[in-house]
């Protein structure tokens, strides 16, 4: 007897293709006749699943989700290995590769996506491959059991599960990112470094910021160049960058296909008996490449295809990284934003960083590392959009403790904790003894911290032992700290801050922000800049400058004037200068039609009205003509200014200006935590003004007196006295050693002179007049900081590098410009 | 409508935590940012305190500080946050496939 049901035929024998029977089946078990084809020779597997069996944690047969006899109960026919490749609309036909043709009355496309394979040279070499389906994992598997060096491409979810599965079967694993942060589509910057930190523990290689310029070899994989010029050996490249929707079947059939094919909220696309469903769709703008929206999908499908018409409102995503041991989850938005409140809880102990981001009451997005137990509760109370005012202080702790109690009072929680508890992990001080510190007259933090030690050292449990003090003493408890915090992101002062990046080797901005606890996932506009200089200071040579935490100024290397134009100055040593210089500065003001040339305080010449665009061509000209970067913008060395001493003037003891540009050249360059000037005077008529510069030298006949603390700005300040030396050299090397305990002590934006006053000169004479070693130390750490400091900036922006720094992305003249009618494929 | 945007270039084309600008001919420029997690925003290159360039201002959460007197913006809603007052028109922006497209009516308007 002939089947008279209507026949449904499923291209695509994946994840949401079965899951569609499936929910069809539960719905009305007879409806339909089912044939599925699938492209690869297997029955339904959980594709998710492949991490696992790459890892060797799970075996094929145990992420099998339909195995051969739940086709059979349910009469579906199967035609695995021979994928669909024509559809025949007018005829309601499918043909597949082996020729077979099917007609349909229902057409169900689940083709899922296809890995994006980046366009470079030996994309196509075997032992290329992707991480997409069992057949990719078998490759892998037998690469692994020949051993040697893997580069995965790509540091996202895929990438890292393939790199951690390739690790743990022995391979010595690279995974090379084109973004800073790892799975920057999931996770911030904090939550992707201590990503970064725990995999680089495990003994993987991950670059950052990496750009993959050819897969190397000729028969055979045998390396990756990036172009940077590294070459990493490989036998085996992984390409994990991404992948698209898989739309080629339905884009040759002609359905609408946009970046996926088409569907309405009933999954139908553009012919109404074709539905598709899974990654290859496109609804309503969105396409989906996690597994959780097909389940919702496939619901609104197999209740549109039983006549119910729920419909599928699209979905919200949580991401979970299966790679044992490392708890990472991330679900919603986090790109803050206005009225978006940023909870952070930061465990340095533990290597445990959250972020839930509140808005309006609604929890819309969170980041959960190293304790991601509460997930699941964060996802719940987003997709529920549940108030959660009443329990948002206690919201970062936990389900268990902001459904427990009753009330919100993180002081209660505090409270209730027993007096053995632990509050400071580094000293391992009790609750107790906390309380018992308190009770004996210690009323602030820093008297706790002296006495008990309890937030002395990493000072992550500060607010426990401020909540303490508070719970303790009741209204005699004053709150305030008596030093002041770098910024809102933290409670440490800069001082505790350098202190630590010093004691504990830290050596990158979001470490810092971890270790120390952070409030704010990636800090502000006055954290970054100080923790990008105390880095820069403390590991010279080391410590990558990252651009995006610097004024604009020291990142294009210019002076921002109010109309968004630039000042440039070139650097006049000494405030000497020659015919070629000034030619080539008349040059370039004629040429780049500059409105003002004008002289400085600082003896040089300001160029000024220039744009963003025509920086590099200023600057390669000034280069060409010997001259470079003037720093006139930068926390940094600016300007030696010297009077002409002894060549030339009749008062004259010493060569001021041969003295002036000698400094100059060992100066210039170095990144300082405030704007720094110099000068040097030929007699004590102090023509240079050299006692109120930050350092200042004045010539007498036995030889030099040395000044510091200087100010010439909002409040005149004149020097103090440092000391005076006998020769040329001894003056330099004590500027050098000043500026060195300058750059290692002040506080960032702290300029020479406020932080006299708060030291007080006596230290200063007794660290650089006084201790000869220590001066000598001083300045033999300034001198090979210098090392790496003195190239300068405008080269190698004139030479092309960061050219996106000064080039607009995209220039349109309204008039013609053309809109976009879809995505365009990359050529 | 799709036919309403216009294609600006790739996103990795603008640093993290960065911005780039659109020129626009006759108009202020757009200034493109990127925040830490990846997210895309655009707003008119123009501080409204006294016209500073957005686009050079350190991105940090999801506000930019303006170079020139470091008013905090929203990136999403082109308000000042704090205790400063003002607005910058945000243009619509949407990323698509890796590329980046921002609304051509705003553009038009910017032109205006």
């Amino acid at each position: 007897m002939t089947d008279t049901r209507e026949h449904l035929v499923v291209v695509g024998n994946g994840m949401a293709g079965c899951r569609a029977v499936e929910e069809l089946i539960a719905r009305d078990p007879h409806r339909y006749r089912v044939t599925i084809f699938g492209a690869e020779p297997h029955v339904n597997y959980n594709r998710i699943m492949l991490s696992p069996v790459l890892a060797g944690e799970k075996t094929f047969d145990e992420i099998v989700i339909n195995d051969a006899a739940w086709y059979a109960a349910n009469a579906i026919e199967l035609i695995a290995g021979d994928p669909v490749q024509g559809i025949d609309r007018a005829a309601k036909t499918v043909t597949a590769r082996s020729g077979r043709s099917v007609s349909y009355d229902k057409l169900l496309i689940a083709t899922g996506s296809d890995p994006f394979i980046i366009p470079v040279p030996g994309k196509d070499l075997p032992g290329v491959i992707s991480f997409r389906d069992m057949a990719d994992v078998d490759h892998m598997l037998a690469a692994a059991g020949r051993g040697g060096d893997a580069v995965v491409i790509g540091g996202g979810l895929l990438g890292l599960e393939a790199a951690h599965g390739l690790s743990l079967r022995g391979m010595k694993v690279t995974v090379i990112h084109l973004m800073p942060t790892l799975m920057e589509r999931q996770l911030d910057e904090a939550a992707g470094w201590l990503l970064k930190s725990a995999l680089e523990a495990r003994g993987q290689t991950i670059l950052t910021e990496a750009h993959t310029a050819a897969i190397l070899g000729d028969t055979q994989v045998e390396g990756v160049a990036l172009k940077d010029g590294t070459v990493i050996p490989a036998s085996l490249v992984v390409m994990a960058v991404g992948i698209r929707p898989s739309v080629a079947l339905a884009r040759d059939a002609g359905l609408a296909v946009g970046r996926g094919i088409q569907v309405d909220d009933h999954m139908v696309t553009s012919d109404p008996s074709i539905l598709a469903v899974g990654e290859c769709v496109e609804h309503d703008g969105n396409v989906y490449g996690l597994v959780a929206p097909l389940w919702d999908m496939c619901r609104a499908l197999a209740d549109g295809l039983t006549e119910r018409h729920t419909g599928y409102r699209g979905s919200v995503t949580s991401t979970k990284l299966k790679v044992a041991g490392l708890d990472v989850f991330s679900a919603g938005d986090f790109s803050g934003g206005d009225g978006a409140e940023d909870i952070v809880l930061r465990d340095a102990s533990r290597g445990v960083y959250k972020r839930v981001v509140v808005k309006g009451d609604r929890v819309v997005g969170a980041v959960l590392y190293g304790d991601t137990a509460d997930g699941g509760w964060y996802f719940d109370l987003l997709k529920r959009a549940e108030d959660v005012s009443a329990i948002r202080d206690m919201l970062i702790f936990g389900q268990a403790f902001a459904s427990g109690g009753g009330q919100a009072d993180p002081k209660a929680a505090v409270a209730a904790l027993s007096d053995d508890a632990e509050i400071c992990g580094c000293n391992g001080v009790t609750k107790g003894k906390v309380v018992a510190c308190i009770g004996a007259g210690n009323a602030t933090l820093d008297a706790v911290r002296a006495t008990c030690k309890a937030s002395a050292s990493c000072g992550s449990c500060t607010g426990l032992v401020e909540t303490l003090l508070a719970v303790t003493l009741g209204d005699d408890y004053s709150g305030e700290r008596t030093v002041r915090t770098m910024c809102k992101c933290t409670s440490f002062g800069h001082d505790d801050v350098r202190r630590e990046i010093v004691a504990q080797g830290m050596r990158s901005i979001p470490e810092v922000m971890q270790k120390l606890t952070w409030s704010t996932p990636d800090g502000c506009s006055s954290c970054r800049p100080a923790l990008n200089y105390y880095l820069l200071c403390a590991l010279p040579g080391e410590y990558k400058d990252d651009q995006q935490s610097r004024f604009v100024n020291e990142r294009l290397h210019a002076n921002i004037q109010k109309d968004g134009t630039y000042s440039v100055v070139p650097r006049m040593w000494g405030g000497l200068t020659s015919p070629k210089e000034l030619r080539a500065i008349a040059d370039v003001v004629e040429k780049f039609d500059a409105p003002m040339v004008k002289v400085t305080g600082g003896q040089r010449l300001d160029i000024f009205g220039i744009k963003k665009e025509d920086l590099p061509a200023v600057w390669a000209d000034l280069n060409a003509a010997g001259m470079v970067s003037g720093h006139a913008y930068g926390k940094s060395l600016r300007t030696v200014k010297t009077c002409v001493g002894s060549e030339w003037c009749r008062f004259g003891t010493q060569d001021s200006t041969g003295l002036g540009v000698k400094v100059e050249r060992m100066t210039w360059g170095s990144w300082m935590p405030h704007k720094f000037k110099i000068a040097v005077s030929g007699c004590p008529r102090n023509c240079a003004e050299a006692t109120i510069k930050d350092f200042g030298v004045v010539c007498v006949d036995s030889g030099y007196e040395l000044h510091v603390g200087g100010n010439g700005g909002i409040k005149v300040r004149a020097t103090d006295f440092l000391c005076k030396v006998a020769t040329e050299e001894e003056a330099m090397h004590y500027c050098a050693a000043f500026i060195q305990l300058y750059r290692e002590e002040a506080r960032y934006l702290e300029r020479t002179a406020p932080w006299i006053e708060r030291i007080g000169v006596d230290y200063i004479r007794q660290r650089i007049a006084d201790d000869a070693e220590g001066r000598d130390a001083l300045a033999a750490r300034f001198r090979y900081s210098q090392t790496f400091m003195q190239d300068d900036p405008w080269a190698a922006r004139a030479a092309g590098d960061a050219r996106e720094q000064h080039a607009p992305m995209a220039v349109f003249t309204p008039l013609d410009s053309a809109p976009v009618e879809s995505w365009r494929e990359m050529a | 409508m799709i036919g309403e945007w216009l294609d600006i270039g790739w996103v990795d084309e603008i640093p993290v935590r960065g911005s780039r600008t659109v020129q626009v001919t006759g108009g202020d420029d757009i200034a493109v940012f990127r925040t830490g997690d990846g997210k895309v925003f655009a707003l008119l290159d123009r501080c409204p305190h006294k016209h500073g360039r957005l686009s050079q201002g350190i991105v940090h959460g999801g506000a930019v500080a303006c170079p020139l007197h470091n008013w905090r913006i929203s990136l999403t809603t082109g308000e000042a946050l704090g205790e400063d007052k003002g607005c910058t028109p945000v243009v619509p922006v949407k990323v698509s496939a890796g590329r980046v497209l921002i609304c051509r009516t705003s553009v038009l308007k910017a032109a205006a």
